[in-house]
């Protein structure tokens, strides 16, 4: 690394340098602002505090249930859909990358405008409806993840070779293209889920307090203890992402010794 | 019944049928696609060109056009977008230029490791970082402060405009240089070389070549990013608490109930007048990388 930075030209070193600073000193200002007390010394009080926090657990647990039926919806109607397309009709990948840009073109702030109107009174009053629109939200991610995997894989041969075995198209899906994919869909997986935890546009409209919600209306009464929330949810979100590319390198590792099947 | 241009492909009711049968497994997921993405716009453009009564009228619109709170968020949205699409993707550009044309690979990994983490970073954490590290007390305003450099002083405000535009910089040019690295790892060496060989200077190389073949890429990367910095509505929002005039904080307020009984429908032509905006965004940035996918092998 410092080696790395020698080499660059100065006026490389000095841009570097400064996206550096601007993108470390907020995580670093906030890390600070939670552990210091009134008189800007030292304290966990902010830390200790946040368990008892009227609300907070309740935000958490259903911020939780949300992603869960997220996840469940994207693995069951989503991931399958662009396995197939990709195996059997790769002349709808074209419409398939336009869907994926349809979140763009229709963002959260627009879309819960419609989805709050159009929605039946039943549906409305759950907080799985948020669950239906993040799947909406997540699709660009899952989609290009999934895609660049299936496209580095020769999905005719691996196909051909498990049918010639006996192997039936459910059984090929599961036992030969699905583990392949283990690390597209592991960053699928955690983009989503960091997506939808994060999410405050459309569950603070559909009026559900869920964690961001909840660190937004308790802003007021204790800042200290909102952006210790805050940070805590970020280094929370950070670790999953660190822990996904650290279980999908030894993974490999262990692949290319040949100790999996 | 068509032949096909003479390729000898017809179509019949077999291939028809057959056709149809293919896509009858990923008929579930378009139809959750209609209902949840396709239904609520289709909602939206309706009342958008709905009187509070249930009479097509187009005064939604003019309450837009026609000046006040709504066009001056309108016009600030789309300065915001603008200058959060052009200063950040510069300055991701050079970055991501920098980074590319380093020989480290650790440095690569760790900068497109952090720009997938950085890019998608918009929100509620990352109001409360900022305000935390350069609000009024904040960390940085402090240290400024003590070398007599305030930014306060000098008209610096994180709850207004620019300041949210500066707060937005934190999302935009981790996703300029995730957008635009694959364009400029496609700018190929032997290029530069032949240049050079015919005994061109570095900068007629970059005015002739270099620049060329780059500014589409880069020109679509930047509506990328005016559309997100155009629609962004979380970080504002717990930034500001809703006092900066932009569309989504209009939106967001109407949604809240806070509106004029004349101007029932109005959030909804807010909604949509947004959606034409995006839309043309859209379409240019698919157009601008298409152009150059012709010189890139992206």
């Amino acid at each position: 690394m410092a080696t790395a930075v020698r080499r660059l030209k100065p006026g490389r070193a000095v841009l570097l340098l400064l996206s550096l600073i601007y993108f470390v000193l907020p995580i670093y200002a906030s890390l600070q602002f939670s552990l210091e007390n009134v008189q800007g010394g030292f304290t966990w009080s902010a830390i200790r505090a946040i368990p008892s926090q009227p609300g907070l657990a309740g935000s958490v647990w259903l911020s939780t249930r949300i992603g869960i039926v997220t996840m469940i919806i994207l693995m069951l109607l989503v991931v399958p859909t662009v396995i197939y397309v990709h195996l059997r009709l790769p002349g709808m990948k074209r419409t398939m990358e336009i869907i994926t840009l349809l979140p763009i073109v229709i963002p959260p702030i627009v879309l819960i405008l419609g989805v709050l109107d159009a929605t039946p009174l039943g549906l409305k009053a759950s907080p799985y409806l948020l669950s239906l629109v993040y799947v909406v939200l997540a699709l660009p991610f899952v989609y290009r993840s999934l895609a660049a995997g299936l496209d580095a894989l020769d999905l005719r041969t691996l196909e051909e070779a498990a049918k010639s075995l006996g192997s039936g198209a459910l059984r090929t899906i599961r036992f030969v293209i699905l583990p392949n994919l283990r690390s597209s869909l592991l960053s699928a997986v955690v983009l989503s889920l960091a997506l939808v935890l994060g999410e405050f546009t459309m569950a603070s409209l559909d009026l559900w307090q869920t964690l961001p919600v909840w660190i937004v209306n308790f802003s007021g009464s204790d800042p200290h203890i909102s952006t210790a929330v805050a940070m805590l949810s970020l280094l929370g979100t950070w670790a999953l992402l660190a822990l996904v590319v650290f279980l999908d390198r030894s993974h490999s590792r262990r692949l290319r010794k040949g100790l999996v099947q | 019944m068509i032949d096909a241009g003479g390729v000898g492909y017809k179509w019949n009711a077999g291939t028809l049928l057959r056709t149809f049968r293919k896509s009858v497994p990923v008929l579930p997921f378009l139809m959750y696609v209609f209902f949840v993405l396709g239904l609520p716009t289709i909602v939206i453009t309706a009342l958008a060109f709905k009187s509070g009564n249930g009479h097509y009228t187009f005064s939604n619109i003019k309450v837009i056009l026609s000046g006040g709170q709504y066009r001056a968020g309108f016009e600030n949205s789309l300065k915001l977008g603008v200058v959060t699409a052009i200063i950040p993707g510069i300055i991701g550009t050079l970055i991501a230029y920098a980074i590319a044309s380093s020989k480290s690979g650790a440095l690569k990994r760790i900068v497109a490791t952090a720009s997938g983490v950085l890019a998608n970073f918009g929100g509620v954490n990352l109001a409360f970082m900022f305000v935390a590290t350069f609000g009024a007390v904040g960390l940085a305003t402090t240290w400024l402060n003590a070398i007599g450099l305030d930014p306060w002083n000098y008209g610096f405000n994180i709850y207004k405009l620019w300041g949210v535009a500066f707060v937005y910089m934190y999302f935009q040019i981790p996703l300029m240089v995730l957008v635009v690295t694959p364009a400029l790892n496609g700018l190929r060496p032997s290029w530069r070389e032949a240049a050079e060989g015919l005994g061109a200077s570095p900068w007629q190389y970059w005015r002739r070549v270099g620049i060329p073949v780059l500014l589409p890429s880069v020109l679509g990367c930047m509506f990328l990013l005016f559309a997100g910095g155009f629609s962004a509505y979380a970080t504002t929002e717990a930034l500001t608490g809703g006092t900066v005039a932009l569309t989504p904080i209009q939106i967001g307020a109407y949604l809240n109930g806070n509106v004029i009984a004349t101007e029932q429908n109005v959030g909804y032509a807010l909604g949509f007048s947004m959606i034409i905006v995006l839309l043309i965004a859209v379409i240019g940035y698919s157009l601008l990388l298409k152009r150059s996918s012709k010189w890139l092998q992206l």
